[in-house]
Parts: structure tokens; sequence; C-alpha cells
């Protein structure tokens, strides 16, 4: 049983890993903010609840458990409204998106 | 461990720096904010929780909010100055020089013969099993050891707050400077996100009830009156933010805070002065109730709830003061 304990933890922990990997390389690679964002806000979210998901079942049902659940509605809620808020105000305050119509044609030249 | 300290040290360093040299103010204050979360973890790593709680929630959180409200009223960027002077340059090079070569004299971490482990900390773990008999031995030195400290702590606290009330009280001579680009108006453009507003909203009460765990368990665990004040007070900022500072300063106004504020420093004070008059010294909770130990337990949590009290009252004082002006 703690066999199967352990390897869904490392399943979590790694695929978490992964994500935010992938998360963090796409934000260094992106051309702009909003791609950049899409990059890392998505994968975050995914890679940070998949690591505090694979703390919880290493944790074993003890107090520390519940903590960790705390905080994994907490970050549920959270990382998706800063990547909104962020893009969001980006938006509002000018920035056009490298891909969108209005850059359309500076790109084709 | 040690890995992550120095990682979470050169973070420090690095944002430190960046808050520095960024000449966009807005940038300044998020670099300032991440050097207090990153001050925060290596307090944390230190084996410091109760600091660890107070810098994150003060530091990340309420300061940045009061700069980046600051700054609203104020401008964006930095005046640069051309002019190159080499007398702070000299002199901040040799105070550079005579700390590092300081640094090399001082015990290494960890180190058990260091004098910071050898003093008086060995009597306090030793002694605070059977003087006060609660936990949290940093708990047990803050308020009942070192009261005196802590109250004086307190008093500072209320009289700055006094003070930026009576600095940003004077209503403004030019009227034509910023007018009706208010960080009023600024944060009442969140309104309109209705998306931040209903998950803000879900956050205040989980926020409030965490402050009032760490403010009432901080005899268990990590906390006290200054980290649940900075908590709830962040927790009424982030409602100013959502719904706009004027409901906040109309939801607790300025006057009842003040009042609140100089009712936590009394109810300090007051608990000093009964044991007093019962026969102790001043600030000796032992002599509250029969029993010396639950005396010291009632002490402890009547003073913390008037540290909270009073911090709680002050930020949310002058969050509501910057906030609330319509130029500077």
């Amino acid at each position: 049983m703690s066999l199967a304990y352990d390897i869904a933890t490392w399943a979590c922990l790694g695929a978490g890993a992964f994500f935010v990997l992938v998360g963090g390389i796409g934000a260094l690679r992106m051309p702009d903010l909003y791609t950049r964002l899409h990059a890392a806000s998505v994968t975050e979210t995914l890679g940070t609840l998949l690591i505090v998901a694979g703390l919880m079942l290493h944790s074993g049902g003890q107090l520390a458990t519940f903590k960790l659940f705390a905080i994994l509605v907490f970050l549920l809620f959270t990382s998706p409204i800063s990547g909104y808020a962020l893009a969001n105000t980006a938006q509002a305050s000018g920035l056009k998106p490298l891909l969108g119509p209005q850059n359309q044609k500076a790109r084709q030249q | 461990m040690t890995f992550l300290g120095f990682f979470t040290l050169a973070f420090v360093a690095i944002s430190a720096v960046l808050a520095v040299t960024s000449r966009n103010l807005f940038e300044s204050s998020v670099w300032l904010g991440i050097f207090s979360l990153m001050m925060a973890a290596n307090f944390f790593i230190l084996d410091a929780p109760d600091v660890a709680i107070t810098e994150a929630a003060v530091g990340a959180g309420v300061s940045t909010v009061l700069f980046l409200g600051a700054l609203a009223l104020t401008a964006e960027h930095e005046h640069v100055k051309e002019k190159f002077r080499w007398l702070p340059v000299v002199v901040m090079s040799v105070l550079g020089v005579v700390l590092l070569v300081v640094s090399f004299e001082q015990p290494l971490l960890g180190d058990y013969t260091a004098p910071v482990h050898q003093h008086v900390a060995p009597w306090y773990l030793s002694e605070t099993p059977r003087l006060i008999d609660i936990p949290n031995i940093v708990t047990a030195i803050l308020a009942s050891f070192r009261g005196y400290d802590t109250l004086g702590e307190v008093i500072v606290v209320f009289t700055a707050g006094i003070g930026v009330i009576s600095v940003l009280g004077f209503r403004p001579k030019s009227k034509s400077t910023l007018r009706g680009s208010s960080l009023a108006q600024r944060v009442r453009g969140v309104q309109h996100h209705a998306v931040l507003r209903v998950v803000g909203k879900l956050l205040i009460p989980v926020l409030m009830l965490f402050a009032l765990v760490v403010q009432f368990h901080g005899k268990y665990t990590p906390g006290g009156g200054f980290s649940a004040g900075a908590l709830f007070a962040a927790a009424v900022m982030l409602y100013g933010i959502l719904e706009g500072a004027d409901k906040s300063a109309k939801a607790l106004p300025q006057l009842v805070m003040l009042r609140l504020a100089a009712l936590g420093a009394t109810i300090y004070s007051g608990v000093g002065l009964v044991a007093f008059f019962k026969g102790g010294n001043f600030l000796n909770y032992s002599v509250l109730v029969t029993d010396p130990l639950a005396g010291q337990y009632l002490g402890i949590l009547l003073i913390e709830f008037g540290v909270g009290l009073t911090v709680t009252a002050v930020l949310i004082m002058i969050f509501n003061a910057i906030a609330n002006r319509d130029s500077y």
C-alpha cells in the first residue's frame, strides 16, 4: 500500500515539475507578453497543483495534509486569477498582442 | 537547507540591486515586495517562522500596497539627477569594506559556541516550561519576559500611525496637480473586473480567519499580535482595493480606527498596571490571578490582543488615509 502511495506521489511530483519546467521555458522563449503569460500561467497552475497534491499524498493523513489542501485550494483560486489580472491590465494599458490582427501587416512586411 | 538559504539570499541581493537601479518606481516597489518575500523564506529556513510570517505579511503585502498607493499620488518615474557625487560613493564603499571585514569575525551559522546561543537563550529554553508553560517560546519571550520591549514597540507603532495621519490630514496647498486622477478613482477601476472582485471577496473571510488563528493560536504555533494585525489589515486593504477605498474608509472610519489603536495600547499598559496594583512588578502577569501559570496565560492573551488591535487599526488607518487622498 505504501508503495502505491510512493508511486502516486512521485508521479504527481514528476508531472508537476515537468509542467513547471515547460512553463518556465515557455515564459523565456515566447515572443510577447500574452503568449508568455499563456505558457506560464496555465502550466504553472497545473504544475503547482500537482506538486501540492503529490505532497498531500506523501504527508499521510496528518494535519499537514489538511494544511496542504488549504494551500491547494488557495492556489487553485489565486493562480489563474493573477494571470488573468496581468493580461487584463496589459490589454487595458494598450499593449497589442504580437499575433493579433493589429500586427498582421507588420509581420508580413 | 544551506543550499536553499544561499538561493533565497542570492535572490534577496538581486532584487535589492534591481529595486535600487530600476528607474520606474512601480517596478522598484514590486522588487521590494519580492525582496521581502525572499527574506521571509530565508527567515523560515533559519527556523524563525514567527518573523517569517510578519515579514511576509508586512513586507511583501502591506508595505507594497502602501508604496503603490503613495506612488499613485506622486509620480511613476524617478527624478534622475545627472550630477555624480563622490561623497556618498566613498562613504558607502568604506562602510561596505568595514562590514565585510567585520563579517569574518562573526561566528559561523549554527555555531553552538556563538554568544547568542550561550547568553540568555539556554535560560529561556529551560525556564519557559516552568514559569510560563506555553509551547511557543518566542511568544513567551516577546510577550512576557521582554514585555517592556514589546510595549515600547506598540507605542512606536501607535505614534507612527498618529504621525502619518497628522501629515496626511493636512489639505494640499495647490489643488491643481494630479487632481482627478486620485487613487480612490483608480482603485474604483477594479470594480468592473467581476472575476477579480468575486475571487477577491472569497479570499477576504479566509484571510481574516487565518489572522484570527495567528492571533489566538500564537501561544502554540508561530504567530502573534504583530503578524495577525498585519494579516487582518491586509484583508481590509484587499476589500479597499476591490470595492474602492472610500468604501473601506466608510466601513472602518478613521476616527474609530484611531480610538481602537489607542485602546490596544491602553489594554497592553492596563494589564501591566493591574499587575502593578495587585502587588507584582509592572507587566508581571503571574499575580493577575491566584495561579501564576494561569495569570501568565491570561496576561499574554490580553496583551497580544492589544498588540493585534493597535497594529490592525494603525495599518488600516494609514491605508485609508493614503488611498482616499486625491493629491499629494
